[in-house]
C-alpha cells in the first residue's frame, strides 16, 4: 500500500471515530424524465445508491448516460422540463436532519442548497458571475443562510479562498472573474461550494474544462476537501484517470441505469459488467503505441529518410495581430519539424500552445508571418491561394467538433462528393455517388448514410463521415485537428482504430494534434510537444513519452492521471516531487 | 424505420422520420405545431389578426361599401363629420369620406407597402450582408459604418428626406406607394445586412465552412452553397419585425403630410392627421377606426414574429408537460439533444 | 480550440501578473473611450453626407421653398444669391466647413439660422425626451423583470401583450386617444401645449430664463404655474414614455431569462440563493450591459416619436418645428435640423457605449 492511499484511510478512520460511519445522501429508485420536441425521454431509470460521510462517491458514464441529472437531482436543480420520481434523503453534515430533497418546497429547497450540499461547475469561466467580484459571490451564498454583517462575510470569504490556494487573498476577494485564470477560477468555484462547510459536494466535471496540468492540481484540493473538511463528493466524470486518482467507489451508469457499482481498487482491477469491462478497454494508456511504432519504423525501406519531406517547418512564426493598434499576439514561436512521406507527426499541447494554428497554417487556413512553412513544396509564408488551390486535392483535414463539420443543409453524400466536385472528379453529387459509396464503406458506415442528413448522424459517425471526405482525394497529407476530443471515450477508440487502418492503407503522412499524450502515442511515429507556441521537445513515443528531457514535458505527463488507482497514487506522488523540485529550481 | 437502422452502429431512431412533409415543413406550421401552451395562443392570435388584416386588404373592393376617394353616392354627398349611422357604420370624415371604406382600403395600401419594402430591402440588404460578412475586409469596415450610421438615425426622419427626394413629398398612388416602400427600405436594408453580416461572420468560422475552404472550394460555392443557405435562419423573424415597423412608418409619414394624396389611395396616417382637430370637439369616430386599424395590423404581425423568435430559441421554448414516460424512448446511445444548434438570442432589436 | 486566437492572450497575462492586470483594465477603458469617440467622426460625416446629397437630388431649395410664389427671374436671383447654382460639390465642401464650425445654415421660410433654432426649442425636446425616458424606466424596467420572472405564466402572457400593444399604437393615435379620453370626455388633463397662457406669460420675464418649463415654474414659485406645466406634460410624457417602455420591457425580458440560463445563476442556485434575488442581482446586472446598448439605439426611436408626439400635442420643440418646416417645405431648415439630429444621436450613442463600458469589468479594448 502507497503512502498516499494509506493516508486516505487514515482520514476516512478518522471521520469514522469523530461521527460514526453515516450516509450523507441515499437515493432510492430514482426516475427523471425530460420533456423534448421528440416527445418524452427518461434520461434517469431506477437509480439507487447511496453516498457516506467522507468519501468520494464517481459517477462514471458517457454522455446521456444520465449521470449529470442524477447529480444535479440531489440539489433539486432539474430545469423546468423535468419530472423526477423516487426518494433522495440528504443529511445535513451533523446528521441531525435529513430531508427528501424531491418532496420539499422552492423555499425548503434554498435552505439547505449550499448549507448541505452544495455543487461544483464543468466551466468556470461560466458559473462565475462576470459582473461581481468573487468575493461578493462568495459572501453571497453566506448571506442567504444566515445573518452575517458585510465585514463577517468578506472575512470568511478571504480566509476560505486561502484555504483552496488563492494566492494573496486579501487583495483578490476584490477581484472580478476574468482576472483570474482558469485553474483559479475553479478553485474560487470550490471555495464557494466550501465556504458554509456542507457535509456534501457534487463536482460535475470539475476539470473538463481544463488542461491536464491544471486538472492533476484540481483534484489535489478536492482530495483536501475530503481529507481536511471531511466533506463527502459525488464527483461526476467521464475520465477514467480521474476516477482512478480521487474516486473511493465507483458508480457506473449506462442509458440511464447503474450497471454496477464497486470500491475504486477492484472495479479497476476486476470489472464484472460488460459494459465496464468495454468501457476500461478503451481508454487509451501512455505505452501503448510503443511496439506499434517500432514495427512501422522497421518496415519502411531505407531510403525512405532521404526522399523529400512533405511538411518542413523552419523558424514558423504565426502572429495575430492586435485590435486597436495593440500589438500583435504571437501564436506560434520559431518553431522547426518536419513531416516525412507516410509518416503520422503527433502534436501535443495544451490550450493555448499553438498546435492548433499550426494544423491551419499548414491547411493555409492562417496567414504564416515569419520563418518558412513547406507544405508539398509550396512556400506557405506569402503563398497566393489561386497557386495553392491544386494542391488543395493532396491535403485532408479533419476537424475537431463533429458537430459543426458538416453544413446542416446537405446530405452527407452531398458533403463527401464536395471535393471530388470541386476538384472535375465527377460533376455533381449523383455522378459522384459510386465513389462516395466506396469512402463510406471504406470507413466503415452504410452507404446509405449518403441519403441522411448530417444531424440524423451520432458524433462517432459523423467523424468517419468527415474521414471519408477527408480522404475522397487519396491525398498525400491529413490534417487531424483533435478529431477525438469531442467523443466518448468508446467512440473515440474505435475511430482512433479506423484512423490508424486508413493511414495503413492509404499510406498518407499526417499531422495528428491532440491534448491527450495517450492518444498521440497510440498512433504517432514522432511526437512534438507545444508549450506556449514554442516546440519544446521532439522526438520518437518511446523518446518523449520513456524519458522526456524538458521539465513541461516531464510535468505534463506526470499530471496525466492513469486509468489504475495504485499505479495512479504512486504518479501522483511521483507529480508531487517533480514539482517541488521544478519549484525549486526555479 | 427502414432495414438500414439495423446494421452496426446505429441504434434504432424512434424520432425524427426521414423526410417531414412539405407542408409540416413550411415555416410558421412548422412552428405552430411545436408551440404548446401560452406561445401557442398568442402565436394563432397572432395568425387570425393578421390573415383578417390581409383578407380586408386582398377583397377591399368587395367589402369596402363605397370607393376610399367617393364622396357621394346616388341619394347625394355623405356629409362631412357624420356620426355612425346605417349607412355609414363608421362615420364620415372632415372631408366628407366614409371612414369604414379608407380604413378597409387602407389595409391594401399599407399591405401594398409592405409588401414592396420587404422585397426590395430582403434583396439588397442579404446581399450585401453577405458579401460584407464573408468577405470581410475594407468593403466590410466601410458597409459596417455605413449601415451602423444608418441604423443609428431615426427611422423616421430618413423615411422623410427620402420620401422627398422621391416624389417631392406628395404624390400619386403608385409614385406614392413605392415612395413610401423605398423610404422604408432606405431605412431598413441596414436591418438586413446586420443580422446576415453577423450571421454570414459567424457560419464562416464553423468548422463546415473551413473544411470546403480546406478543399479547395471557389469562394461564390462556398458563399452561396454554404453560408447564404444557413444564415437565412433569422430572416422570418426579422420580416415580421420589418413588416410592423413598415405599417408605423408609412402611418407616420402619412401623418406629417408625406403620405399619399387621398384621392390617390387610403391611408390611415393621413386620415388620423385629418382627425386631429376632430377630437378636441368630441368627434371620435374619425380617429378611432384608423387608429385601431393600424394596432390590430401591427400587433397581429408583432405576436407571429415574437412568437417565432421565441420558437427559434429552445431556451425560451417552452414543452408539453411530461406525462408518464416510455422507457424505450431514450434507448438512443447519443443523448437526444434538447437544444439542437443552440440559436443565439439577444439580437432582439 | 479554434479560438484561441483571442482568448490566450489575456489569459496567460492574467496569470503571471495580478497588479499590473488592474492597470491595465484602466488603461484599456480610457482607450477604448478615445477609439469610439474617434468613431463618432466618421457616423456623422456619413449622415450628413448623405442628407446633403439625397436633398439635393431633387432640386434646389429655393425653388421647393418658393417656386409658386415668386417669378421666374426674382427665383433666379434668390438661387444665385444663395449660391446654389454653383457646382454641387463646392457647394458640399462649403457646406462640411460650416458644419464644422458649428453652422447649420439658416431657414428659407423664415430666415433664422438653425443654431438659433436648437436653442429654441432644442429645451422643450429635451424635456420631453426626459419625462418620457423617466416613464419608460419607470414602467418598462420593473415589468420587463417581472415578465422574466414570472416567464410562460399568464402574468407573463398579460405583460408581453401590453409591451407589444405599447410598441403597436403610433404614437400620434396614442396621444388621440389620450386627449380623447382624458381631456375631451373627462376633462382633467389640457388638450395641448406646454402651459397655458397664463403660466407662460409668467414665466416670460424670468432673469435665469432657462426654456425646461418645470425649472422655469419652479423658478416663479408659483404652485399654479408648476402644477399647470406637470399637468401639461403628463399626456405627452406618457404617449412617448409608453413606446419606449414597451421597447425596454421587452429587452429586459429577453435579457434577463437569457441570463437566467447561464451557469452562473444555476451556480447561485445551487448555493441558496432566492429566485427573486436571481432575478433581481445576478440576472439583471449582466442582463443591463446588452439593454444599455440597444437603449442607445432606442434614442434614434425616441427622436421620430419626439416629432410625431410634439406634432399632435402641439409641444413646441425642434420636432414640432421640423414638421412645420416640412409643411412649408423649407428643405434648408430640414436639412439643418436632420443633420444636427445626427450629430446629437452619434453623440449620445457614445455616452451610451461609454456607460454599458463602464458597467463591465470584463471591458479590455
Amino acid at each position: 500500500m502507497t503512502a498516499d492511499s494509506a493516508k486516505t484511510n487514515a482520514a476516512k478512520t478518522n471521520a469514522a471515530t469523530t461521527d460514526a460511519a453515516k450516509t450523507v445522501v441515499s437515493i432510492t429508485d430514482l426516475d427523471v424524465s425530460f420533456a423534448t420536441d421528440a416527445g418524452t425521454v427518461r434520461a434517469v431509470d431506477g437509480v439507487s445508491l447511496n453516498v457516506a460521510a467522507g468519501e468520494v462517491l464517481a459517477i462514471v458514464g458517457e454522455s446521456g448516460s444520465g449521470k449529470t441529472v442524477t447529480a444535479k437531482s440531489i440539489l433539486g436543480l432539474l430545469p423546468e422540463t423535468a419530472t423526477a420520481r423516487g426518494a433522495i434523503v440528504l443529511s445535513n453534515r451533523a446528521g441531525t436532519s435529513t430531508n427528501d430533497v424531491l418532496s420539499l418546497s422552492k423555499k425548503q429547497l434554498r435552505g439547505i442548497r449550499g448549507s448541505d450540499v452544495s455543487m461544483v461547475f464543468q466551466e468556470p469561466s461560466t458559473a462565475l458571475n462576470p459582473v461581481y467580484t468573487v468575493g461578493w459571490q462568495i459572501a453571497e451564498g453566506l448571506r442567504a443562510h444566515g445573518d452575517y454583517s458585510r465585514a463577517e462575510a468578506k472575512a470568511k470569504a478571504i480566509e476560505i479562498l486561502g484555504r483552496v490556494g488563492i494566492p494573496d487573498p486579501k487583495t483578490r476577494v476584490n477581484y472580478y472573474p476574468h482576472q483570474f485564470s482558469g485553474g483559479q477560477k475553479q478553485r474560487v468555484v470550490i471555495a464557494q461550494a466550501l465556504v458554509l462547510n456542507p457535509g456534501l459536494i457534487v463536482a460535475d466535471e470539475p476539470t473538463t474544462a481544463l488542461d491536464v496540468t491544471v486538472q492533476a492540481e484540481i483534484l489535489d484540493l478536492l482530495r483536501r476537501c475530503r481529507d481536511e473538511f471531511g466533506t463527502a463528493i459525488v464527483l461526476i466524470t467521464h475520465n477514467m484517470g480521474v476516477v482512478a486518482d480521487l474516486a473511493d467507489r465507483v458508480v457506473v451508469m449506462y442509458q440511464g441505469e447503474v450497471v454496477e457499482e464497486a470500491d475504486a481498487v477492484t472495479l479497476f482491477q476486476n470489472p464484472q459488467n460488460d459494459y465496464t469491462k468495454r468501457l476500461l478497454a478503451s481508454v487509451p494508456h501512455i505505452g501503448q503505441g510503443v511496439l506499434q511504432t517500432a514495427e512501422r519504423a522497421s518496415a519502411r525501406e531505407a531510403s525512405w529518410a532521404n526522399a523529400a519531406p512533405v511538411v518542413v517547418a523552419d523558424h514558423l512564426r504565426i502572429e495575430y495581430p492586435g485590435r486597436f493598434g495593440r500589438s500583435a499576439f504571437v501564436a506560434v514561436d520559431d518553431v522547426s519539424f518536419e513531416i516525412r512521406a507516410g509518416e503520422v507527426l503527433g502534436l501535443v499541447g495544451e490550450s493555448g500552445s499553438g498546435k492548433t494554428t499550426i494544423g491551419r497554417a499548414i491547411g493555409g487556413l492562417t496567414k504564416v508571418s515569419g520563418g518558412s512553412l513547406k507544405v508539398l513544396g509550396h512556400e506557405m509564408n506569402g503563398v497566393r491561394e489561386r497557386v495553392f488551390k491544386k494542391t488543395r486535392s493532396d491535403i485532408g483535414f479533419v476537424f475537431q467538433d463533429p458537430a459543426s463539420s458538416f453544413n446542416p443543409l446537405l446530405t452527407i453524400a452531398e458533403c463527401v462528393a464536395e471535393p471530388l466536385i470541386v476538384h472535375g472528379r465527377a460533376r455533381d453529387p449523383r455522378s459522384a455517388r459510386k465513389r462516395v459509396d466506396e469512402l463510406l464503406e471504406a470507413v466503415q458506415l452504410p452507404a446509405s448514410f449518403g441519403d441522411r442528413y448530417p444531424h440524423e448522424l451520432s458524433g462517432g459517425q459523423r467523424q468517419r463521415a468527415s474521414l471519408a471526405r477527408a480522404i475522397a482525394l487519396e491525398p498525400s497529407l491529413l490534417i487531424a485537428d483533435e478529431p477525438t476530443s469531442a467523443l466518448d471515450v468508446s467512440v473515440q477508440a474505435r475511430v482512433l482504430e479506423l484512423f490508424a487502418e486508413l493511414q495503413r492503407e492509404f499510406g498518407f503522412a499526417a499531422l495528428f494534434i491532440s491534448h491527450d499524450l495517450a492518444v498521440v502515442d497510440l498512433l504517432a511515429d514522432r511526437i512534438a510537444v507545444l508549450y506556449h507556441g514554442t516546440l519544446v521537445e521532439e522526438g520518437t513515443g518511446a523518446e518523449v513519452l520513456g524519458a522526456p528531457q524538458h521539465p513541461y514535458t516531464q510535468r505534463l505527463l506526470a499530471s496525466l492521471p492513469v486509468p489504475d488507482p495504485v499505479e495512479q497514487a504512486a504518479r501522483r506522488e511521483a507529480l508531487h516531487t517533480l514539482r517541488a523540485a521544478q519549484t525549486a529550481a526555479s | 424505420m427502414s432495414a438500414e437502422t439495423q446494421r452496426p452502429e446505429t441504434k434504432p431512431r424512434m424520432q425524427e422520420p426521414r423526410k417531414q412533409s412539405l407542408l409540416a415543413r413550411l415555416p410558421v406550421v412548422h412552428q405552430l405545431r411545436q408551440s404548446v401552451g401560452l406561445q401557442r395562443g398568442m402565436l394563432i392570435a397572432g395568425l387570425i389578426i393578421t390573415a383578417v388584416y390581409v383578407i380586408s386588404a386582398v377583397f377591399a373592393q368587395w367589402i369596402a361599401p363605397y370607393g376610399f376617394a367617393q364622396l357621394r353616392n346616388a341619394s347625394g354627398p355623405f356629409g362631412s363629420q357624420q356620426p355612425p349611422s346605417p349607412s355609414h357604420i363608421w362615420g364620415t370624415t372632415v372631408g366628407g369620406y366614409d371612414v369604414f371604406s379608407r380604413v378597409i382600403w387602407g389595409a391594401q395600401t399599407a399591405l401594398e407597402v409592405m409588401v414592396v419594402a420587404i422585397i426590395l430591402s430582403i434583396f439588397i440588404g442579404v446581399f450585401l450582408g453577405l458579401m460584407s460578412g464573408y468577405l470581410g475586409g475594407w468593403l466590410d469596415r466601410i458597409l459596417v459604418v455605413i449601415a451602423d450610421a444608418i441604423y443609428a438615425f431615426p427611422s423616421l426622419l430618413l423615411a422623410i428626406v427620402m420620401s422627398i427626394v422621391i416624389s417631392g413629398g406628395q404624390s400619386s398612388l403608385w409614385g406614392g406607394i413605392f415612395a413610401a416602400a423605398i423610404s422604408i427600405t432606405v431605412v431598413y436594408i441596414p436591418q438586413y445586412f446586420r443580422v446576415i453580416r453577423s450571421e454570414a461572420v459567424r457560419i464562416k468560422n464553423e468548422a463546415f465552412v473551413e473544411s470546403a475552404m480546406v478543399i479547395g472550394a471557389s469562394t461564390p460555392r462556398i458563399m452561396f452553397r454554404h453560408v447564404l443557405r444557413n444564415s437565412t435562419r433569422t430572416l422570418p423573424l426579422i420580416f415580421t419585425l420589418n413588416a410592423s415597423e413598415a405599417v408605423l412608418t408609412l402611418a407616420g409619414l402619412g401623418f406629417l403630410g408625406f403620405g399619399i394624396e387621398p384621392t390617390a389611395a387610403a391611408e390611415w396616417g393621413y386620415d388620423l392627421n385629418k382627425s386631429l382637430s376632430d377630437v378636441t370637439s368630441g368627434i371620435w369616430w374619425t380617429a378611432i377606426f384608423p387608429g385601431l386599424a393600424i394596432v390590430l395590423s401591427v400587433l397581429g404581425v408583432t405576436l407571429v414574429g415574437e412568437s417565432l423568435n421565441d420558437l427559434a430559441d429552445p431556451r425560451l421554448r417552452g414543452r408539453r408537460a411530461v406525462a408518464a414516460a416510455p422507457v424505450a424512448a431514450a434507448s438512443d446511445s447519443e443523448p437526444v439533444d434538447v437544444a439542437p444548434v443552440a440559436a443565439k438570442s439577444g439580437d432582439s432589436q | 480550440m479554434s479560438s484561441l486566437t483571442a482568448q490566450a492572450a489575456p489569459e496567460t497575462a492574467a496569470e503571471s501578473t495580478t497588479s499590473f492586470k488592474k492597470q491595465r483594465t484602466g488603461g484599456g477603458l480610457g482607450r477604448y473611450i478615445v477609439v469610439r469617440f474617434l468613431l463618432i467622426i466618421p457616423t456623422i460625416f456619413i449622415l450628413v453626407t448623405l442628407v446633403f446629397f439625397l436633398m439635393r437630388l431633387t432640386g434646389d431649395p429655393i425653388t421647393a421653398a418658393l417656386g409658386g410664389r415668386l417669378s421666374g427671374s426674382q427665383l433666379h436671383e434668390r438661387i444665385h444669391a444663395a449660391g446654389y447654382d454653383r457646382p454641387i460639390l463646392v457647394q458640399y465642401f462649403e457646406y462640411l466647413g460650416q458644419i464644422a464650425t458649428g453652422n447649420f445654415g439658416t431657414s428659407i421660410s423664415d430666415n433664422r439660422p438653425i443654431t438659433t433654432i436648437l436653442v429654441t426649442y432644442g429645451a422643450a425636446t429635451l424635456e420631453l425626451a426626459f419625462y418620457a425616458l423617466i416613464v419608460a424606466f419607470i414602467v418598462g424596467i420593473p415589468l420587463g423583470m417581472l415578465a422574466a420572472y414570472f416567464r410562460d405564466k399568464g402574468q407573463d402572457a398579460a405583460l408581453r401583450v401590453f409591451a407589444i400593444l405599447c410598441y403597436a399604437t403610433p404614437v400620434f393615435f396614442a396621444g388621440i386617444l389620450l386627449k380623447l379620453i382624458f381631456s375631451v370626455w373627462l376633462n382633467v388633463l389640457p388638450v395641448a401645449g406646454r402651459a397655458s397662457t397664463g403660466s407662460e406669460f409668467e414665466m416670460q420675464d424670468l432673469p435665469n430664463k432657462t426654456g425646461f418649463y418645470l425649472i422655469d415654474a419652479f423658478q416663479t414659485g408659483d404652485p399654479a404655474v408648476i402644477s399647470d406645466v406637470l399637468l401639461h406634460a403628463v399626456l405627452p410624457a406618457l404617449t412617448l414614455g409608453l413606446l419606449t417602455a414597451g421597447i425596454f420591457l421587452r429587452l429586459v425580458r429577453t435579457n434577463v431569462i437569457g441570463t437566467l440560463n447561464t451557469d452562473y445563476v444555476d451556480a447561485a442556485r445551487s448555493r441558496g440563493v432566492s429566485e427573486y434575488r436571481l432575478v433581481r442581482k445576478h440576472a439583471y446586472k449582466p442582463a443591463l450591459i446588452p439593454i444599455i446598448t440597444v437603449i442607445g439605439l432606442q434614442i434614434a426611436l425616441l427622436l421620430s416619436g419626439a416629432v410625431l408626439t410634439e406634432s399632435t400635442f402641439e409641444w413646441k420643440g425642434l420636432g414640432f418645428q421640423l414638421a412645420q418646416y416640412l409643411g412649408a417645405r423649407d428643405f434648408v431648415a430640414v436639412q439643418g435640423i436632420v443633420a444636427l439630429l445626427a450629430v446629437i444621436v452619434a453623440l449620445t450613442n457614445f455616452v451610451v457605449d461609454v456607460a454599458a463600458a463602464i458597467i463591465d469589468p470584463r471591458v479590455r479594448y
